[in-house]
This record gives C-alpha cells, sequence and structure tokens, in this order.
C-alpha cells in the first residue's frame, strides 16, 4: 500500500551553528518508531474481522491504517490494547511480543 | 500517519474525518486519554491551528527539542499563561489578517483549574476570540500524579495518599464558565468521539471565547490497565460523573440522557486509585453525582431550549 | 514637532511611533498614565493595534510572548511588583529571543510599599539575557523605545530590550519632547518580520523540553547576541543621530577627558550630576560624569578606556545588592580590575530619596579626603 515516506533518523546537531536562534522545532517525532514499548501486540483476525474501523477510530497513536481489513502499524502500535478491548466482534487477539 | 490508502470498497464507512494531522512516535504513555483527546481535537479542527500549550503532559508528549508531534505549529509555554498567551497569538492573527486561522490553548487541568484559572477567567471575560480546550486527566500527571482542584472525591495521589485521600469534590470549571458569560462551552469525552469532534467543530465556527472541558483518563495516575481506557470514559457519562452537555449563549443543553445510569461503584471499581474506599465513601459519592446530574437537569429545565 | 510631554507621555507616543502591532498592560502607579494614554490613542484610531487590558502583569507579559511569537510586534509598561510579578516570564522572552520592548518605571519594591523612584526593580532581572537601559529624560525615552525595536529585531540580536525611567522624576514630569515625523521614523524602522514565527505553513514547536545536550548552546547563543548588540547599539545610535539628529552610545561622557574625579551614574542621577559637574568646574575641581545608558550589554570597552587614568571613581547606585554592595558599582569596580584608580561606591537616593546637587558635591568631597570604601550610604539617617 501507498504510505508517505517516513523520516527514519534523528536529527543530527552539531553545536550552536546549526540550530535556530531558540528552541525551534526542526522535524517531526516520526523517527522515533515506539515498536520498542511493546510487551504484547494485537494481531486483527481478518475473517473475524467486520471493517467497522472501531479500531482505527479508537488508536492514541495512531497506529491503524484506516484500510479493508485495518492494519495495525507494527512500526508505532505501543500494545496498549484498546482496540482488542474494543473490537466489537473479537476479532483481534492479544500476542505475546518477540514470541 | 498520511492517508494515502488504497480505495476503500463502500462497506467501510469513517464516522470521524480520516485525515491525520498528529504523528505517531510521541510520547504518551500507552492507552493515553490525552494523546486521543488531541487526535481528535485535531481532526476537528484541522491544519490552521496554532496551539498554546504550558506545563502539561503535551508539553512533554509532543516530544523534546527538535521534535514536534502534533502536525501544527506549538507554542510551548509557562505553565500559568495558557490562556493569555494563546489570547497574544489571536491578536498577532487579527492584525496580520489571518482571521481563518484559530488560536488555541491546550492545556491540562492543573494548567487550568488551579494555577491558569486566572487567565482563564481573564481571557474569558474580555471575550477574547480563542478556544481553550482543558483535557482532564484529574491530577499533575506530568509532575508524577499530584493531586489538582480537579482531582474528584475520594481518589488517591501522591499528594492525597490513601490515609487523606482527597475528600473535596472535584471543582465544577463548567459553572465557572458558564458564569463568564461565553458564547460556547461544552463537556466531551473521548469515548464518545463522534460528538467530541462535532463540538469541536462547532467551536472552531463559533467567534469570542469558547471552552472544551475534554474527559481524558490516565492509565498510569488512575491506576488502570491500558486497554480499558475507552471503557472507563464511556462509564464515566453512563453512570453521570461525567456527563455530555453544551452551554450555548447561556442555553444548557445536554447530550446523552442516560435512561438507566449505572451505580457509580461500577466506575470506581476499575480503577485503582479508588481501591482503599469504604462502602460508606462510595454512598456518599454516589450522592455527590446523583446531586451535580439534579442540578444540571434543573439548569436544563430552567435555561434549556424553549420548544412551544 | 516639539510638545511639553510627561516620561509616561513620552513612552506612549514612542510606542505609537514605532507602530507596535500589540500592546498587552496592566496598569501599576506610576506607569498608569502610559496605560491610559495608549488606550486612548488605540481608542482614537491614531495606532492600528490591539491593546488587551490583561487581568495581570503576567498575563501581560505572556500575550506580549503569544503576540511577539506570531509575528506581531509588541509593547508592555510596568513597575516594580508588576515587573517582579513578570519575571518567570522575563527569562522566558529572552530565551524565546523575541525583542519585545518594556517600558520600566523604576520604581521601589515593597514592603512597605512605595512608589517613588528606585532602581531595585530593573536591577533583579539584570541576568535574564534582556538588553536594559537608563533613560535621563523624557526626549531619550522616546527616542530609546525607537531605537530598542531597530536593535532588538536585528536578526544577528532578537533579544527584548527594558527601557527604564524614573518613577515621578520622569514619569510624571513634563520636559520638552521632540515629535519626529512619522515618515521618517517609518524609514529607520521598518516593519516587523522575523524568519521563524508561529506560521500555519510552517508548523513547528517552540521551546519544547530540551536536555541538557542542547541547552548550553542557547545560552552561548544568547550570550553571543549581547555581545554582538554592542555593535549594533553604536551603529544604530549612530544613524538615529544622522536621521534624528540626536545621537546615542552605550554610555555618554561628560567633561571627563581631564577629570580627577569622575561619578558614574544613571538614571535621572545624570542630569543632576552634569549640574553639579558644572558647578564643581567652576570651583576648579576636576570632575567628570560618565552616564551609563546600558547596563546590558554592559559597556565594559566604553567604562575601561573612559575611567582607566583616572585618579578616583565614584559610582553612584540607585539600589544596593543586600550584603553585598551597590550593583553597578560591582560591575565597574570588576571591570576596572588592575586600575590604580580609587573606587567609591556610594548609595543614594533609595525608595525616591531626593539627590541634590549639594549631595553630589559632598560625594567628591569625600572622594577627596577619605579613603576608597565600597559602601559609602549618602543621605542615610542613622
Amino acid at each position: 500500500m501507498a504510505r508517505k515516506k517516513r523520516a527514519d533518523q534523528p536529527i543530527v546537531i552539531k553545536g550552536a551553528s546549526d540550530t535556530p536562534p531558540m528552541a525551534a522545532s526542526m522535524g517531526s517525532m516520526e523517527w522515533n518508531k515506539t515498536a520498542s514499548w511493546r510487551s504484547i501486540r494485537p494481531v486483527i483476525l481478518e475473517e473475524k474481522c467486520k471493517r467497522c474501523m472501531i479500531c482505527w477510530k479508537f488508536c492514541p497513536e495512531p497506529a491503524i491504517f484506516p484500510t479493508d481489513p485495518p492494519k495495525i502499524d507494527y512500526e508505532y502500535c505501543k500494545g496498549c490494547g484498546i482496540c482488542i478491548v474494543e473490537c466489537p466482534f473479537d476479532a483481534i487477539v492479544s500476542e505475546k511480543e518477540g514470541k | 500517519m498520511s492517508s494515502t490508502t488504497e480505495s476503500k470498497p463502500k462497506k467501510i464507512k469513517l464516522t470521524i474525518p480520516e485525515e491525520e494531522i498528529m504523528n505517531p512516535g510521541h510520547l504518551a504513555c500507552l492507552g493515553c486519554g490525552a494523546s486521543l483527546a488531541m487526535r481528535y481535537v485535531l481532526k476537528g479542527l484541522g491544519k490552521k491551528t496554532i496551539l498554546s500549550i504550558p506545563a502539561c503532559c503535551w508539553a512533554v508528549i509532543d516530544g523534546p527539542f527538535p521534535y514536534s508531534a502534533a502536525g501544527v505549529p506549538v507554542h510551548h509555554c509557562a505553565f500559568e499563561t495558557a490562556a493569555a498567551t494563546a489570547c497574544g497569538v489571536t491578536h498577532a492573527l487579527d492584525q496580520s489578517g489571518q482571521d481563518d486561522v484559530t488560536s488555541v490553548a491546550w492545556a491540562g487541568d492543573g494548567g487550568t483549574f488551579d494555577i491558569g484559572l486566572q487567565a482563564l477567567s481573564g481571557a474569558a471575560e474580555r471575550g477574547e476570540n480563542m478556544i481553550y480546550i482543558v483535557y482532564d486527566n484529574e491530577a499533575y500527571m506530568n509532575t508524577g500524579i499530584q493531586r489538582s482542584s480537579s482531582t474528584p472525591h475520594g481518589a488517591w495521589t501522591t499528594t492525597t495518599p490513601v490515609k487523606h485521600y482527597k475528600k473535596g469534590l472535584k471543582k465544577n470549571i463548567m459553572e465557572i464558565m458558564t458564569a463568564h458569560g461565553i458564547p460556547y462551552c461544552a463537556t466531551a469525552n473521548i469515548g464518545y468521539p463522534e460528538d467530541l469532534i462535532k463540538k469541536v467543530k462547532k467551536a472552531k465556527e463559533t467567534k469570542g471565547f469558547r471552552f472544551l472541558h475534554i474527559y481524558a483518563p490516565c492509565p498510569t495516575g488512575w491506576k488502570h490497565p491500558p486497554d480499558v481506557t475507552i471503557k472507563i470514559s464511556r462509564l464515566a457519562t453512563e453512570t453521570n460523573v461525567f456527563p455530555l452537555f453544551e452551554v450555548e449563549d447561556g442555553i444548557y443543553k445536554i447530550n446523552k440522557k442516560i435512561k438507566n445510569p449505572k451505580p457509580v461503584s461500577e466506575y470506581l471499581k476499575i480503577q485503582g486509585r479508588f481501591r482503599h474506599l469504604t462502602e460508606n465513601v462510595v454512598q456518599s459519592i454516589q450522592k455527590e453525582v446523583d446531586q451535580r446530574w439534579t442540578r444540571l437537569q434543573k439548569m436544563e429545565q430552567a435555561f434549556g431550549e424553549k420548544t412551544e | 514637532m516639539k510638545k511639553v510631554l510627561t516620561g509616561n507621555f513620552a513612552t506612549a507616543y514612542g510606542a505609537k511611533a514605532a507602530r507596535v502591532n500589540v500592546i498587552a498592560a496592566y496598569p501599576i502607579t506610576p506607569q498608569t498614565t502610559i496605560v491610559e494614554m495608549l488606550s486612548e490613542i488605540v481608542a482614537d484610531g491614531e495606532l492600528d493595534a490591539s491593546f488587551v487590558k490583561v487581568e495581570s502583569e503576567h498575563s501581560a507579559l505572556a500575550a506580549c510572548i503569544g503576540a511577539q511569537s506570531a509575528g506581531s510586534r509588541t509593547f508592555t509598561a510596568t513597575s516594580a511588583q508588576g515587573l517582579a510579578l513578570m519575571h518567570e516570564l522575563i527569562h522566558w522572552a529572552a530565551r524565546a529571543r523575541l525583542p519585545i520592548v518594556l517600558a520600566n518605571v523604576n520604581r521601589a519594591m515593597g514592603p512597605g510599599w512605595s512608589i517613588w523612584a528606585d532602581a531595585t526593580d530593573s536591577i533583579a532581572q539584570r541576568d535574564t539575557g534582556w538588553m536594559q537601559l537608563y533613560c535621563e529624560n523624557n526626549q531619550e525615552v522616546y527616542d530609546t523605545i525607537l531605537m530598542s525595536y531597530k536593535i532588538g529585531e536585528h536578526a544577528d540580536i532578537l533579544l527584548p530590550a527594558l527601557v527604564n525611567l524614573d518613577a515621578f522624576f520622569l514619569s510624571h514630569t513634563s520636559q520638552v519632547v521632540d515629535l519626529y515625523d512619522q515618515k521618517t521614523i517609518d524609514q529607520f524602522l521598518p516593519p516587523y518580520n522575523p524568519k521563524i514565527k508561529l506560521d500555519v505553513n510552517h508548523p513547528r514547536s517552540f521551546g519544547a523540553l530540551t536536555s541538557p545536550e542542547h541547552y548550553y548552546e542557547f545560552s552561548y547563543k544568547i550570550q553571543n547576541a549581547q555581545e554582538k548588540a554592542k555593535e549594533i547599539i553604536r551603529k544604530v545610535g549612530k544613524e538615529f543621530g544622522e536621521m534624528f539628529g540626536r545621537e546615542y552610545d552605550l554610555t555618554e561622557s561628560y567633561r571627563c577627558e581631564d577629570a580627577e574625579f569622575i561619578l558614574v551614574n544613571y538614571g535621572t542621577l545624570a542630569g543632576t550630576v552634569k549640574d553639579a559637574v558644572d558647578r564643581m568646574r567652576e570651583k576648579g575641581i576636576a570632575v567628570g560624569s560618565l552616564k551609563i545608558r546600558y547596563f546590558r550589554p554592559f559597556p565594559s570597552e566604553e567604562i575601561q578606556s573612559v575611567l582607566k587614568n583616572v585618579k578616583a571613581v565614584g559610582v553612584i547606585d540607585r539600589a544596593i545588592s543586600y550584603g553585598h554592595e551597590g550593583p553597578f558599582f560591582t560591575e565597574v569596580r570588576s571591570n576596572l580590575y588592575g586600575s590604580k584608580a580609587s573606587l567609591y561606591g556610594f548609595i543614594a537616593g533609595l525608595g525616591g530619596r531626593d539627590v541634590s546637587i549639594m549631595d553630589i558635591e559632598s560625594m567628591v568631597d569625600y572622594m577627596k579626603k577619605e579613603q576608597p570604601s565600597h559602601l559609602i550610604w549618602i543621605g542615610v539617617k542613622k
């Protein structure tokens, strides 16, 4: 699927010569892949999924794409489990991360 | 996340705007209510928004220098100055003819109910053309869960430990704001995103000082598992602990009238911060919730829209 | 056009001439007539600006910070307790590199309540990164406000300016002020156009959490800006002289070339000292006056060059750093380290106590007769 190219690396600052005069941001937080925060990962069971999009709606990051079926963005999913609890069709299950 | 996705077949219907303005990769805790609140609010406001954010969780969630996750300009400001800073931005926008840009103060309950109350009251009384949004996680969460005047009766916090849990009631900020006679103020709950975004859009279209009180649970501070954040949010409204209502030019409108409100004990028992409460205290809390709910209903009866 | 104006009205006219966009101010004696005059000026449409009638000084500076970050030229004014209340945000404005101009009517800090002249309030803001200067007369107040915007908004400076005028001696005393032609002022001071600002087309965050990895460099940059400011102050002061007929510098020497005794001073005392100098010169005493306009950036070069070969230097402070000595004395003395001059630190005029020509003559008398001392109280009733 087409996805906008995201920053992968943090910004490297040499020192006073390459920052603005005040603490003004120079890029987004996209390089910070919060996948490393997970201890469980949600897995969407496509056959059970009714495409209601409630998982996408309630993701705090957001780390779910509103596609058919919705796809978890494992680069950023922190494993909070809200999508698992909110899915009305028990179509998202929890798996231990790193198994 | 940008919204370059495959074409959706007819059966996929999104009940809230699709475009994501906020990026993931930010520093919110797992299951953070404040993070969801910002995500929804930005969907409602759009990119032509300038946020003034005082010291609060979002001052950190947005990311450290040199990064920002919000996707819109963010002016970090001193703790008690959210309303004053946002009002300064409003005037600058006005002076430079940018009347399609919204100036928004985005603060936690600490920076709103307590230290920021003076600036908030001043800006509201002057009728500054801006939106003030408080995302309420009911304590000073950013500094480590200390009590605020928004902390509800019975809650544990680090400065109201179990032996001295908070006895006073949660400050009624909506009544304070209504008393200022502003054109629009409303409560909203991340458990009801469609209602929240609708209110945000309404606030955006209104001129003058607008106030939104958003309920945002905090798994870390309320001591609950991160996956029940939305469940707790819904329970808050279903038990009348956090009713959804609007006051538009002094006219009260309760948005969701719960036919059979659940007992408040259901709301309290799944949060670790209330675990120490005795049956007596739970009953007092139920009484207080009922009283506030009755008062709100009476306000709607007295000052609601009269249909002839 | 010449007008008879109090210092406060001169301040208001200065802000008007500078075409400020957003004013946020809270009244406090003896600044109130600045706020009142500006309210009238804005209400009458003489100045196209928003005047936010904030509910405290803290909110006043917060509103200016917000507006300046979003691209407006802003102005505020306060005094003593109000300036102290702003203190947290005084640091903020400098660190955020926002060239706000704040007119401070130098007033004593309470308790007991005092509304009279004293420099304690502004000196307490010394280390925040603001440029800080003291005005001798109402013309200087008006001129300084215009120059402070030009200097502060310079791309290499981007620092706010604290313009001080003494309570009642200037704020409420009428003097002749020459108001310049607005067209010429507009040539001197073009509209504010910052490169980096709150802009929905280029979303950024300002002032985010800054770790030890980066904070140190921002402080380094502020210091560099202060040092560069000396050059810009001299340049703009000269340009002002060419365009408006009054040239300004970081300091002003009066009859110092052949002086044996030099009195270092600031604020309205500068005027009294110059009169005293003339009187003493008539009596044959070789006295001169070095008026310090800019306290920050500190005019180290000027002070060294004027004072290095003098026999005795007396610094007159209208403030004291309790537990030590007068703040200007401390800085002048440290700047003269290694010099052979005898140094005398005079404290005078605290809480608005009048300092007369005779008091100043007594200081020179002291310098002639007594040993150097870092703390000499003038006029105190023991």
